[in-house]
């Protein structure tokens, strides 16, 4: 993603030099609002919106035990609101505005409580609030993916404050080093590999997002452990007819997301909208036919988390990755979150209940890595990153950006875990788990029959 | 009087209920029920955990019959349900004391 959009013509001219100097200011004094792009920004802000609720919270919804369907689907209700206004008050402005000399590492204060932003701020070639808003759908999503990790057993109230510092401490910084023109912005030239850009390649959100979530879930399946009664209890899905509608309602969603974070109605957006459909659809034959030879049977559950894997695989690359390219990066994306979540999840015994990091990690990585790969022109991408001139050095910067955010990510989750365990505790009691989330953190029942 | 009670698989309900009723059974008593038997239960799979189901759904046909009625009604179940296939299902006889129509207070044969 960039995070303005600066006209093509400028952009090596920003290569060059300009990369360091606040884009906003740069902006603000450029551009002028394209009502093309602010229509295609309003949409694709409301599809973002669209995955969480109530996208995701179905797929999760459907996943778990009945006496829990509530809890999931208000855990992801409440971090929609609870993100809103943590990324109004001070999150958007650490993560995207200049933050002076400590700029590599994190924003400034310019825009908190969202000051200055009026009706006439740009960004790029939109309006500043239509950009923040958009920006604010992917800072609910990523949290609520985690979701997933510690279903059915998590205290409501430690979740969400686990939620509020996970954003602060994590999703904020690793938003700026990669998109807000921190030191993952140039990667390249900090280790020593280009003159000059050699970005980490990160179109919507596959370090920033997906890997993101993924290392913090499975971190939170680690630190909770398992249900009472994993893995030797039965514990199938309640409803897989919500799950597949909500994995519907993502991958209608995810235009927005990947589309989208073109932050224009161009080109460039239409490619990724057609790369999201064909990985994604490579993705959920793949998993579908996977667990036919390997089970004797294709499974409803199968296709859907296929496609889920394809949509987040494909995430990183939806920028640069041609057609065909996209069909590759689905398939080994489907690929590898199916054995890990078949198949390596099972072995080492941990309880990532509904497969975060087997799904959003794993193929995450998976198209971070192969975004280096597909992002060659002579494989039908856009071209590599500024200042970079070989696949190899490519797939190394990826590759040294997916390992920092699994050590910052996963260190800091850690951390966080461990801090929320100490003082109020994670897990609810064995009595109030068996009963379940439902009736113990929130005296409702799902289904009144 | 005999209660005769046929455990079947699901589909074949409809099945039996029509040859039942052309023997000139008047009326029969069905519940969805679970259990096993030499067929036991089956494999469920969701991303790879493997859960067995050890209970398989069926239907339990009840019909009350005079003596002589017996023999027609467990040939007319047997020939409507069976596949050919394990988990076709069983039939038990009982021994029937009394049966009462609860609306005319009729007993006996005349209730049936």
């Amino acid at each position: 993603m960039n995070s303005i959009r600066i006209p093509r013509l400028l952009r090596p001219l920003l290569a060059v030099g300009l990369i360091l100097t606040p884009l906003l200011a740069f902006a603000q004094e450029e551009a002028t609002i394209d009502t093309g792009d602010t229509a295609w920004m309003l949409t694709a802000t409301a599809l973002v919106l669209f995955m969480t609720i109530p996208g995701l919270s179905l797929f999760y919804a459907g996943l778990v035990r009945a006496k829990n369907v509530l809890s999931v689907l208000m855990q992801c209700f409440a971090i929609t609101a609870m993100m809103s206004l943590l990324w109004a008050i001070y999150g958007y402005s650490l993560a995207y505005t200049d933050g002076g000399s400590l700029q590599s590492v994190i924003g400034g204060f310019e825009r908190l409580f969202l000051s200055g932003m009026t009706v006439d701020s740009v960004a790029g070639t939109i309006p500043e609030s239509v950009y923040m808003t958009f920006q604010m759908t992917f800072a609910i999503i990523t949290p609520a993916l985690i979701v997933g990790a510690f279903a059915e057993r998590m205290k409501f109230s430690a979740m969400l404050v686990f939620m509020a510092l996970w954003l602060t401490l994590v999703y904020v910084p690793i938003w700026h080093w990669v998109w807000g023109g921190g030191w993952i912005a140039h990667l390249g030239t900090i280790m020593g590999l280009t003159e000059e850009g050699g970005e980490a390649l990160d179109f919507a959100g596959g370090t920033v997002v997906h890997i993101n979530a993924g290392i913090a879930a499975l971190m939170a399946a680690i630190v909770l452990g398992p249900r009472k009664g994993y893995p030797g209890t039965a514990m199938p899905p309640h409803n897989l007819g919500l799950t597949v509608m909500g994995a519907s309602m993502l991958w209608v969603g995810w235009f927005g997301f990947n589309a989208g974070s073109e932050l224009a109605a161009d080109g460039t957006a239409g490619m990724a909208m057609t790369v999201t459909q064909l990985a994604t659809a490579t993705a959920a034959l793949t998993w579908m036919f996977a667990e036919w030879i390997n089970h004797g049977k294709p499974s409803v559950l199968g296709i859907a988390t296929g496609a889920v894997a394809g949509l987040v695989a494909i995430t990183p690359a939806s920028g640069t990755a041609g057609p065909m390219g996209a069909i590759a990066i689905g398939f080994a994306g489907a690929f590898f979150a199916f054995i890990a979540s078949t198949k390596l999840k099972r072995k080492f015994g941990y309880d990532d209940s509904l497969d975060v990091w087997g799904v959003h990690g794993v193929a995450g990585i998976v198209g971070a890595i192969l975004t280096g790969v597909f992002a060659a022109p002579f494989l039908g991408g856009a071209g590599l990153a500024g200042g970079v001139d070989s696949i190899g050095v490519q797939v190394l910067i990826q590759f040294v950006s997916v390992v920092v955010t699994l050590v910052y990510g996963g260190a800091l989750s850690l951390l966080i875990l461990l801090v929320v365990k100490s003082t109020m505790g994670l897990r609810v009691n064995e009595e109030e788990e068996t009963m379940g989330l439902d009736l113990s953190q929130h005296d409702e029942r799902g289904y009144i029959l | 009087m005999k209660l005769v009670s046929a455990v079947i698989k699901p589909f074949k309900l409809d099945d039996v209920r029509e040859a039942l009723g052309d023997i000139g059974v008047s009326g029969i008593t069905v519940v969805e029920v679970k259990g096993f038997g030499r067929q036991k239960g089956h494999t469920e799979l969701y991303r790879g955990a493997e859960y067995v189901v050890d209970f398989l759904p069926k239907i339990k046909v009840e019909i009350a019959v005079d003596d002589a009625m017996v023999d027609q009604v467990i040939e007319a179940i047997s020939n409507a349900a069976r596949t050919g296939k394990i988990g076709d299902g069983k039939i038990f006889v009982f021994e029937l004391e009394q049966v009462i129509r609860i609306r005319t207070g009729e007993t006996g044969v005349d209730a049936l």
